[in-house]
């Protein structure tokens, strides 16, 4: 049985009460009317030019809008929305910044909860010994989950300007949201975000519920059981993971569409999921636990690492090279703010999630050693959390995002929320499945 | 020059594998084991260096990275710029998209067929190469095991006998 170590417990509390206040700051200090906000706008542009490379598009970008609003007639009027615009932007961002970590946490146990029913559905033989480590994972899912649905429950109560097709009032002026209305609407919204959790829930619940009694009984019943709920589980999983992609992410620029945007974040959350999973069997091996876990598992979490970060760049690459190459203005307009506001998070990913994993996780005999995979680990989880900041924020905060408080603060509060839980779970069940058929094929297991 | 070995044949690869070790245990040196098929950790048991064909295989692939973007910054940007895209920018780094299927392509093919290549002659097989299995029968189902005799041959025999050989050949051996 494994015991929580107190450091590892008292330090997930102090990030989550550092996490706490640096959201409660950011929260504060965001502007509640437009002198404020464009107060705010005009110290940052005053303040802090030399920082990045951002910042210098960001103010040409500013000085071609405030142009183009001279040259139309409705002067006044421009300004007008655009102040109010830029109001949103910047009550958006503690909210996006919050919906960002907090996805990003919950992405990581659904990553892993699709893992793990590979392994029982493929009856692998080589993982059995980490499936404690993997239901301890998932266990996140529950608080995770609740989580992000009540921020979602928020935006429809109109906490915030995330979800612009949730307004009623910008509906009533735009063409393409009405015809969008009758999938994209708050009720039905929420009904598929219930749905897609309770069945996400329940099967983590119930496969667990029967790996633990696969310990305790005297034949296989369980683990068939398991096996067969967990293909039926993928089934509903690839469905329901596309179109919460489509819900929850795409719809935040709800004029865009891309086709393979669902298995885009699929491989987001796969990679960080299996990165979290080699992240944290290293952990409870160095202290000790997971006797028989040996190099050869871990070798080949740090291939599915590297196999799946270059998976993610494959599908990054073609959803961006399609769009760029027909050039069509209402396809290329995500690229474009993309690449004008967020110059340095959006190459920088790149650069963090394909060629450092490329290059570092290439070689074989790196694979087994243990801190190179943790210091790999910890750039590919970086990387990954901004993979899901540049797919928010452009939509929401638009050029006025920072790495800053709020959203430190949001990976501090779920960083410790998320290790608290899951390291809570793991003393619930001894790390070692005592009674699954193919134990002793994954002791033995040797590459 | 002729050297005298001693030809060992096995008919199972968990008998081999166990011979293979207790002959090295007992330090005398195998100079090769001819197999029907690849033996896992084999190569370990031996006592074979690591290969090093991985990192011939990574210059490979970077060659072929680098044959990819100049070519293909010859032809489409400098010799005959091309319009890519309605982008008429001439630059190869604004146009690298459309380039970084080629360059993908490339990578992997200059690496996998110089591999093949360098595997070949490096295991000395090329084309008219007279075949250096030295029983037939190990194309078959049978395993093979040569080891160099230094006047212990009475020695090495009993050894051999007892790893659970089926037959022992000693004969001259041109190389």
């Amino acid at each position: 049985m494994y015991t929580f170590s107190n450091k590892l417990r008292i330090g997930s509390f102090i990030a989550m009460a550092v996490g706490l206040i640096c959201l409660a700051t950011g929260f504060l200090s965001a502007p509640s009317t437009v002198e404020e906000a464009k107060a705010m706008v005009a110290s940052a542009h005053g303040d802090d030019h030399g920082g990045e490379v951002a910042h210098g598009d960001k103010a040409s970008g500013h000085a071609e809008k405030d142009t183009h609003g001279e040259a139309a007639a409705h002067v006044g009027e421009h300004d007008a929305s655009h102040d109010e615009h830029v109001l949103h932007q910047l009550q958006n961002r503690p909210w996006s910044a919050l919906y960002v970590a907090a996805f990003f946490f919950f992405m990581i146990s659904l990553g892993v909860l699709a893992f793990y029913a590979i392994q029982r559905a493929a009856q692998a033989g080589w993982s059995p010994l980490l499936f404690r480590v993997m239901e301890g994972i998932t266990s996140y899912l529950v608080p995770g989950g609740i989580i992000v649905f009540v921020i979602l429950v928020l935006c429809v109560l109109h906490m915030n300007h995330m979800f612009v097709w949730m307004d009623a009032d910008v509906v009533a002026h735009d063409k393409l949201l009405q015809g969008k209305a009758g999938y994209l609407n708050p009720t039905f919204f929420l009904i598929r975000a219930a749905i897609f959790l309770g069945g996400w829930i329940f099967y983590r619940q119930y496969s667990r519920k029967l790996s633990l009694a696969q310990d305790e009984s005297d034949d296989n019943s369980n683990f068939i059981k398991n096996f067969r709920w967990s293909a039926a589980f993928l089934v509903f999983y690839l469905i329901t993971e596309s179109m919460m992609s489509w819900d929850w992410i795409m719809s935040v620029d709800p004029h865009w569409f891309s086709t393979l945007f669902g298995w885009y974040v699929f491989a987001s959350m796969f990679v960080s999921g299996i990165t979290v999973i080699a992240m944290i069997t290293i952990y409870l091996k160095s202290r000790g636990y997971l006797e028989d876990v040996n190099d050869s598992h871990l070798h080949d979490l740090a291939k599915f690492m590297f196999g799946i970060s270059i998976f993610w760049t494959y599908l990054w690459f073609a959803q961006f090279m399609l769009i760029w190459y027909a050039n069509i203005p209402e396809e290329v307009t995500y690229f474009v703010t993309r690449i004008e506001d967020y110059k340095l998070p959006f190459f920088g990913m790149l650069a963090m999630n394909f060629i450092f994993p490329l290059l570092v996780l290439m070689n074989s005999d790196y694979k087994r050693v243990n801190w190179f995979v943790i210091m790999a680990g910890i750039v590919v989880l970086l990387g990954h959390y901004l993979d899901v900041f540049n797919m928010i924020m452009p939509a929401t905060v638009g050029d006025q995002w920072y790495i800053g408080l709020p959203e430190i603060g949001g990976i501090l509060f779920f960083g410790g929320l998320f290790v608290y839980w899951v390291f809570n779970a793991l003393t619930k069940a001894p790390l070692q499945p005592k009674r699954n058929p193919f134990i002793e094929e994954s002791r033995q297991f040797h590459y | 020059m002729a050297s005298k070995v001693i030809q060992a044949l096995y008919t199972d690869d968990d008998i081999l594998m166990h011979a293979v070790k207790k002959v090295r245990a007992e330090h005398h040196h195998i100079e090769e084991v001819y197999t029907p098929f690849p033996v896992h950790g084999l190569d370990k048991a031996m006592g074979l260096a690591d290969t090093r064909i991985a990192i011939t295989s990574f210059m490979y692939g970077c060659l072929g990275l680098t044959v990819a973007i100049v070519m293909m910054n010859y032809i489409m940007i400098e010799d005959w710029p091309q319009d890519i895209g309605g982008k008429p920018s001439f630059s190869y780094l604004e146009n690298m998209p459309a380039f970084v299927p080629i360059m993908f392509e490339l990578t992997v093919f200059f690496a996998a067929h110089l591999m093949v290549i360098t595997f070949y002659l490096r295991s000395r097989m090329w084309p008219f190469k007279k075949a250096e299995n030295p029983d037939v029968r190990t194309t078959d189902d049978h395993f093979l095991m040569e080891i160099g005799v230094h006047d212990n041959e009475k020695e090495l025999k009993e050894l051999l006998w007892d790893t659970g050989a089926v037959e022992i050949n000693v004969t001259e051996k041109e190389s």
